[in-house]
């Protein structure tokens, strides 16, 4: 790749240590996101992706720790700098926004108040220029009459303009990367459009980078460049966001586009994957797909695949794209995807 | 606000009229004619009845439980039966003792609770938190008299540091608060750390993390404001529950105040002064609570909504 | 084809009184549902969608009776369902089943599956005693659990299990009408896919009745034959699912199909985005409800409620409620 990369994570491991075991909740993430992009990460309930979000900042509730792994962004690995550095980097040159914008922001100090606190901690601002460009955010994020809204209290707006409250308090500092926490899985669709919508208009004026994570392939193709699929705590594929839904490489992957039912387009029958998510107190042995995946073989079950390049910038974690393959030659030829269509 | 202060104090009217009746009721109920209670137990009849005459106690009961109440709204609770003085003017004094030492403890209650019950909460399951607790359960679960008697055998007898009876020195005051706020310290420490877990583990208290705050601003300006509004109410009911307590108290510690001047005219069955201390109490109580309503309100901001 | 009516809802109305004031007096109420009339064809999926606050789910629920309607009119197989008394209501329950979102909150975690379905069973008293146990082992292995399963506890299973028991149970008192509240939304997409496919599979089999209350228009558009669209307690357009999705007449429904991300980044789309938000059903908008925030909206549509109504471009059945369908389909109005 030859654009800036901005965020470099390597195998990232966060475990959280209960009393006597150790849950591997992310295990082995890595992605690449250069500047100005925005990257999904994919994954359903369990797979990870919102403890992947919460380790780059370092927002991880007790009992739950960053042990191994890189994250690089901009020149400097984060997992190495202290509390006091990392604060440095929240709210600043990285925000984060989360799914509930109805309980995300503290119900006893006004939207002002809140917007004010970050501007003071890394600019230094007083109370009057603090407000000033309170305001400014506000009309930003496209919240109508900004100078009344700065004066009230979060139980006074609705869902949508909390969460645009909550992308204003996020820009304060003009981050170089925003990470959005399944921003608008708590909305309804037309406010989802709206919140989405400003998103990606506020990224183009402001040029930063964005990590989206969202369980909606929908909000995926919509929103983002390059897509990291999450399974199990492991990313099982990386591709720009075309190459993805064009021609997904992972049977999970492909399992998943086959799953959602479209508002776009008939579909006849779903073509569900069998079983369901496993825990990950207890996740399989070798690939963790491999249990319902309809290509495995015995060595999908005892061993891990590792996440290789197959094509171009194309990352996959799967034995059928490796030498070592054993099981059904057709799928190798033509890819899961075709070979599932036949089925 | 306005409309819910004024809300808030009309409900007190049937409150107010409540008590004023279980007082009332009081003399009512209790054996023996206060005439022959005054006049001692030989006393001629025509003494007896004039004296029935001058307290009224021939008129129907309404119309003495109406002239009750129009003097208690004046502060005026007749002549104690005991010593003829009028009942206000014994009063008061030991009513500003008793409240100094309800007071005091409160705060107290309301200095230690607080410390305590967040260090235990910012370090969950630690050796603090798991100490503190035990102490808590402890504070709880000892009755005060007792707390008091054993505070006086070491400080006072053993030690010698501190003067075991009595009220108005620094050195007197201490026994009695810790005394009587132990308990509370004890509720409200409890109260603070359950309270602040839960305020701890909220959406917003991430937030806050996020934008770069500092652990202490994260803890004490965005979780301590939203934890301490259950604790008011537990504060308040506190200051109700010491104002009984200190009965006990003041007994242990002899000190001069409203409980000790209960107990002493409920045996001696000086009812104007029972009643008139009685109706300060609960009148005391109601207000408190009022107070608590009104802060509780203004600390939560969300209830303007139902 | 004439088709059977099996439920039919007229002039519906639910309002929730709102207290408030020195006294708690009533001072004002929700509108939650207002005004809606629609029926269901036995052997049929439909499906109302909308956005929250809509009134979809309180439609569900004042058909089951779960909130007692302020007005209006159900009728279900032939009888009158709010004529009935508390006691045959809870009889009549035995046709009328319901799938709620969260099956977890739906079970008792203390009872095994075998204890929750026997136990609809015995309160409906549908199947002898001895039987109940084979019955619900049956039950299970149609809704594609397994036999061994049956003295487990719903803890014990996922999600997308529990909702199969929770279906299981459903199943369990032959009903002629199932109301799925939001039945598929908790659930993973891979394990969606299956509960949707076996919901088909099962209307398939025992010529079951569906009306399927959700937000999601993929989901709706898989499974419905008809779809109401409501939006702040009133229907805005109701429509068999082809016509809905092919030619859809709501300035609503047109910018709620068009604000659902795609998945396909390839696809063109001309997206609408609304402006503001759904207003309050408190003192929702005058005349159409809509006004406040539709790109056609004239001085008509703040004073007229205006009537579903079915016109020649439109097929069979495929009704709309907003003044200006005609001129917008000739294009002689454009959105502002």
């Amino acid at each position: 790749m030859s654009e800036d990369i901005i965020l470099d994570i390597k195998d990232l491991q966060t475990s959280f240590y209960l009393d006597d075991f150790e849950v591997k909740a992310v295990d082995g993430v890595s992605f690449k996101l250069p500047k100005g992009k925005t990257i999904g990460i994919v994954g359903e309930s369990g797979s990870g992706k919102s403890i992947t979000a919460l380790s780059i900042l370092r927002l991880l509730d007790h009992p739950g720790k960053v042990k191994g792994g890189e994250i690089n962004f901009k020149g400097r690995d984060l997992t190495t700098l202290t509390d006091k550095e990392i604060r440095q980097i929240r709210g600043n040159e990285i925000s984060m926004i989360f799914q509930e914008p109805m309980t995300s922001l503290n119900p006893v100090y006004t939207i002002g108040q809140q917007i004010r606190e970050t501007l003071k901690v890394h600019q230094g601002l007083d109370k009057e220029n603090g407000t000033k460009k309170a305001i400014e955010l506000l009309k930003l994020v496209g919240i109508p009459s900004p100078d009344k809204r700065v004066k009230q209290y979060p139980h006074e707006l609705s869902g949508g303009m909390r969460q645009r409250v909550m992308i204003a308090m996020a820009l304060a500092c003009n981050p170089d990367l925003l990470i959005a926490d399944e921003p608008t899985t708590a909305l309804d669709v037309t406010i989802q459009a709206q919140i989405l919508d400003l998103i990606n208009d506020l990224q183009d004026r402001l040029g930063m980078s964005v990590i989206m994570i969202t369980h909606d392939l929908g909000v995926v193709a919509e929103t983002c460049d390059y897509v990291a699929v999450m399974y199990g705590g492991k990313v099982v594929e990386y591709q720009d966001v075309k190459s993805l839904f064009r021609n997904p490489k992972h049977p999970y992957t492909v399992g998943l586009l086959k799953s959602i039912p479209r508002h776009d387009t008939d579909v006849d029958e779903l073509e569900p994957i069998r079983g369901s998510v496993p825990s990950p107190k207890d996740m399989p042995k070798g690939c963790r797909f491999a249990p319902r995946c309809p290509f495995a073989t015995e060595l999908c079950m005892e061993e891990l695949p590792s996440l290789d390049h197959v094509e171009g910038e194309s990352e996959v974690r799967c034995w059928i794209y490796t030498d070592h393959w054993d099981g059904d030659a057709e799928v190798k030829a033509h890819g899961p995807k075709r070979v599932a269509q036949s089925n | 606000m306005f409309q819910f202060i004024v809300r808030r104090l009309l409900q007190l009217i049937p409150v107010l009229i409540g008590v004023t009746i279980l007082v009332f009721s009081l003399m009512h109920l209790s054996p023996g004619n206060p005439a022959h209670i005054i006049a001692g137990e030989s006393a001629p009849p025509d003494t007896v009845e004039q004296i029935e005459e001058r307290l009224g106690l021939n008129d129907p009961i309404p119309v003495q439980y109406f002239n009750f109440v129009k003097d208690a709204a004046m502060l005026d609770f007749g002549n104690s039966w005991r010593t003829s003085l009028p009942v206000s003017e014994e009063l008061w004094p030991k009513f500003w003792v008793t409240f100094e030492l309800a007071v005091y403890s409160t705060l107290f209650s309301i200095f230690l609770g607080l410390i305590a019950g967040i260090i235990s909460a910012v370090r969950k399951y630690s050796f603090a938190d798991v100490s503190i607790m035990l102490i808590a359960l402890f504070g709880l679960s000892m009755p005060n008299f007792w707390f008091g008697l054993m505070l006086m055998q070491w400080f006072s007898i053993k030690l010698g540091w501190l003067p075991p009876t009595g009220w108005g020195t620094p050195e007197q005051i201490v026994m009695p608060v810790i005394t009587l706020g132990t308990m509370g310290a004890a509720v409200i420490a409890r109260m603070t750390r359950s309270s602040m877990l839960d305020v701890i583990s909220q959406d917003y208290i991430r937030t806050a993390r996020a934008k770069g705050l500092g652990e202490r601003i994260v803890i004490y300006r965005h979780a301590l404001k939203n934890a301490l509004i259950p604790v008011v109410t537990v504060v308040g009911l506190q200051f109700g529950s010491l104002l009984a307590g200190a009965v006990l108290t003041e007994s242990v510690f002899a000190i001069n105040g409203m409980g000790k001047l209960i107990i002493d005219r409920i045996l001696a069955r000086d009812f104007p002064v029972v009643q008139a201390a009685v109706l300060v109490i609960a009148i005391v109580f109601v207000f408190v609570n009022l107070i608590v309503d009104i802060s509780y309100k203004f600390l939560n901001k969300r209830i303007d909504l139902e | 084809m004439a088709q059977k009516e099996l439920l039919k809802v007229t002039n519906l109305k639910q309002y929730f009184p709102i207290k408030g004031g020195f006294l708690g007096r009533t001072v004002n109420h929700v509108k939650a549902v207002d005004d809606v009339t629609f029926e269901i064809f036995e052997g049929e999926t439909l499906s109302v969608v909308g956005e929250s606050g809509c009134g979809k789910s309180t439609t569900g629920r004042a058909i089951l009776r779960l909130d007692e309607p302020t007005a209006g009119e159900i009728e279900f197989d032939g009888g009158d369902l709010l004529a009935l008394s508390k006691s045959d209501m809870r009889k009549k329950r035995k046709d009328l089943q319901v799938i709620f979102q969260d099956p977890y909150a739906s079970l008792n975690p203390r009872q095994t599956v075998a204890q929750i379905l026997t136990e609809a069973m015995a309160i409906q008293n549908v199947i002898p005693k001895k039987e109940r146990r084979k019955r619900a082992i049956e039950l299970l292995e149609t809704v594609g659990l397994n036999a061994g399963q049956i003295d487990r506890y719903p803890h014990e299973f996922s999600g997308g299990q529990r909702q199969r028991v929770g279906i299981a149970r459903a199943l369990s008192v032959n009903p002629k009408l199932i109301i799925c509240d939001e039945a598929v939304s908790a659930l993973d997409v891979s394990v969606q896919a299956q509960v949707l496919n076996l919901l088909k599979n099962l209307q398939r089999e025992f010529k079951l009745t569906f009306l399927f209350i959700a937000h999601d228009l993929g989901v709706v558009r898989h499974i419905s034959d008809r779809i109401i669209v409501m939006y702040l307690g009133k229907i805005v357009e109701i429509a068999d699912k082809k016509s809905l999705f092919d030619n859809p007449q709501h300035p609503y429904t047109k910018s709620l199909l068009s604000a659902i991300p795609t998945p396909d980044p390839e696809a063109k789309k001309e997206r609408i985005i609304l402006k503001g938000d759904v207003p309050s059903p408190i003192d929702p908008p005058t005349g159409c409800r809509f006004h406040t925030r539709c790109p056609f909206a004239t001085d008509l549509c703040k004073t007229e409620v205006p009537d579903l109504r079915n016109l020649d471009h439109m097929k069979e059945g495929h009704r709309a409620a907003c003044h200006h369908i005609e001129k917008i389909v000739t294009g002689d109005m454009q959105p502002t």
